[in-house]
């Protein structure tokens, strides 16, 4: 027929009908949200909050990971030598370990000295002197490089310098930063708690705004599956509905957290420079932005996805 | 184009809306549904529509057995149908170019495609000035004459109407069924269900009566709907 033949000329290509229809819907569908500018505000606020708060923590305990890294004295290994070491080959073994990569500075505590001092301290001092000899080795100081940011580069280290043939031992209390690592993980375990159950919140407060507007929109339904749209075609504006919200709430959460860390940024460093140190708060990196963007684009989709399932079947011409 | 062929529709409930109703409407025909409420009318025009399905009989449309189409074909067969409906279904939340647009737009036309279209449409039905009027503002007539913009405006080959003048004074559904009676004579099959007596029989075409389900008088011509079979 005639009629067709020019019906089939006028369209275009399935591929390209495809295209048309999903870019006219993501568009049309950002209209329709902005046509709702208080409603929809607040379903992006609610998903923003519910994002922004694990992401805050989770700044939080990256900076403490930092922090803890940061305090340099404390992850000091001591080297004592062999009895037999002397000074000479002492200064050359600390050159050599100097040019360790994985060592910031290296110093060397004569034995004469640590023997001095513990006299000193330790109130033996007669009984050390009818000794005659100095029992003390030569030890070095070695100041791990601090951005290794694992206790287990520091413990490779450790081993290295267990196994020169010039040293008798090399120890670093490592307790308290097994015991700190051991605190941060429980701390990031309950943000990914607390993130998970967030999560589940923004897909049903994004299920049920999409329920609602499938809701008002029934007629609209009604008369598009009466014209012959498919069931693809009446599914789509709620699911880019629901990315639209799942992009403005990520891009939202991030906005907060940034300006959290604003807020904040001045009492850190004030704190910071009490304690002589340089540190500064780190917000999210770019990875980060885009992994929460990511995650909140997937919650809306998720989210729309279930109450288009759920309700879209329901409505049929009658 | 249409084959009804001991049809009955059963309503779960029992109500028995059809009770095994035979005809043919041939291509190109324009034909009317009568019968006082609810003698099923309705119900004969869902069944087409699939809005419905037959609870036994054989129901074939332009070829096809709509007791045997899976759900999922339903959109692609209501495309080459135009449906005019007493309440108009528009949708107010939008102009009535955007209206008229809509089964376009679910087809897949390129944008300069739906405009020169949509337009033809509402000059067709006498609104050309009025595309960016809000349907609200519209009066009864003037809404119907969108609803059947809307209908016609992707060329179906079949026009269903139902009551399409069931609200309009005597002189507006006059206009009304001659513009039916215009797109019938370019080839349009079209099925109308209306109680208005007067204007069937002013109109001339071939009548289809309906009393309690049962189908009481056929006055289209058998040999034109067997040769088209």
């Amino acid at each position: 027929m005639p009629r067709h033949d020019a019906n089939q000329l006028a369209k275009s290509s399935p591929v390209q009908a495809w295209l048309i229809n999903h870019l006219r819907t993501l568009i049309s569908s950002l209209g329709t949200m902005t046509r709702q500018p208080a409603s929809s505000l607040m379903t992006i606020a609610v998903i923003a909050i519910a994002l922004a708060l694990p992401s805050g923590l989770f700044v939080m305990l990256n900076n403490a990971s930092h922090v803890s890294i940061g305090w340099d004295n404390s992850a000091q290994i001591s080297v004592f030598l062999k009895p037999d070491i002397s000074e000479k080959q002492a200064n050359k073994l600390m050159q050599k370990l100097n040019l360790y990569e994985d060592i910031e500075s290296v110093s060397l505590i004569h034995k004469d000295d640590a023997l001095k001092e513990f006299m000193k301290i330790s109130g033996f001092g007669d009984a050390l002197e009818s000794l005659g000899d100095n029992p003390l080795p030569h030890v070095l100081t070695i100041q791990p490089r601090v951005d290794s940011t694992r206790p287990d580069k520091v413990r490779y280290l450790l081993k290295q310098l267990n196994q020169l043939k010039q040293v008798e031992l090399a120890q670093l209390d490592l307790q308290w930063v097994k015991r700190l690592f051991a605190m941060l993980e429980i701390a990031q375990k309950g943000i990914w708690v607390i993130a998970s159950l967030l999560g589940i919140a923004v897909l049903l407060v994004v299920g049920n705004t999409i329920r609602l507007d499938i809701q008002n929109r029934r007629s609209e339904i009604e008369v598009t599956k009466l014209i012959g749209g498919t069931n693809a075609f009446i599914r789509r504006p709620f699911l880019y509905t629901g990315l639209w919200y799942g992009i403005s709430g990520g891009l939202l959460a991030w906005l907060l957290t940034a300006i959290s860390m604003a807020l904040l940024d001045d009492s850190v460093a004030h704190l910071a420079s009490l304690y002589n140190s340089g540190f500064q708060l780190r917000g999210l990196s770019l990875n980060e932005t885009l992994g929460l963007i990511g995650f909140s684009c997937l919650l809306g989709l998720g989210g729309s996805w279930i109450a288009v399932g759920r309700h879209l079947s329901e409505i049929e011409p009658s | 184009m249409i084959h009804f062929d001991n049809v009955s529709k059963r309503y779960p409930g029992g109500h028995e809306a059809l009770s095994n109703v035979s005809f043919h409407l041939p291509r190109g025909e324009m034909a009317y549904l009568t019968g006082h409420s609810g003698a099923g009318k309705s119900t004969l025009l869902k069944l087409v529509a699939l809005i419905e399905r037959p609870s036994r009989g054989n129901l074939v449309l332009d070829g096809v057995n709509l007791s045997n189409v899976s759900n999922s074909k339903v959109p692609y067969i209501r495309r080459n149908i135009g449906i005019i409906f007493q309440n108009h279904h528009l949708l107010y939340d939008r102009t009535v170019f955007d209206n008229v647009a809509l089964p376009l737009v679910i087809a897949g036309f390129q944008h300069r495609e739906i405009g020169k279209r949509v337009r033809a449409a509402l000059d067709q039905v006498g609104l050309l000035k009025k595309e960016k009027a809000d349907p609200i503002t519209l009066s009864g007539g003037e809404q119907q004459r969108v609803g059947i913009a809307r209908a016609i405006v992707h060329k179906p080959g079949l026009l269903l109407a139902d009551e399409p003048t069931g609200n309009l004074d005597p002189e507006l559904s006059k206009e009304i069924m001659e513009l039916f009676a215009r797109f019938n004579q370019v080839g349009v099959t079209v099925l109308i269900a209306s109680h208005d007596l007067d204007l069937i029989k002013q109109m001339g075409n071939p009548v289809i009566s309906l009393n309690n389900g049962l189908l009481t008088h056929n006055s289209l011509k058998q040999e034109a709907a067997d040769a088209t079979a």
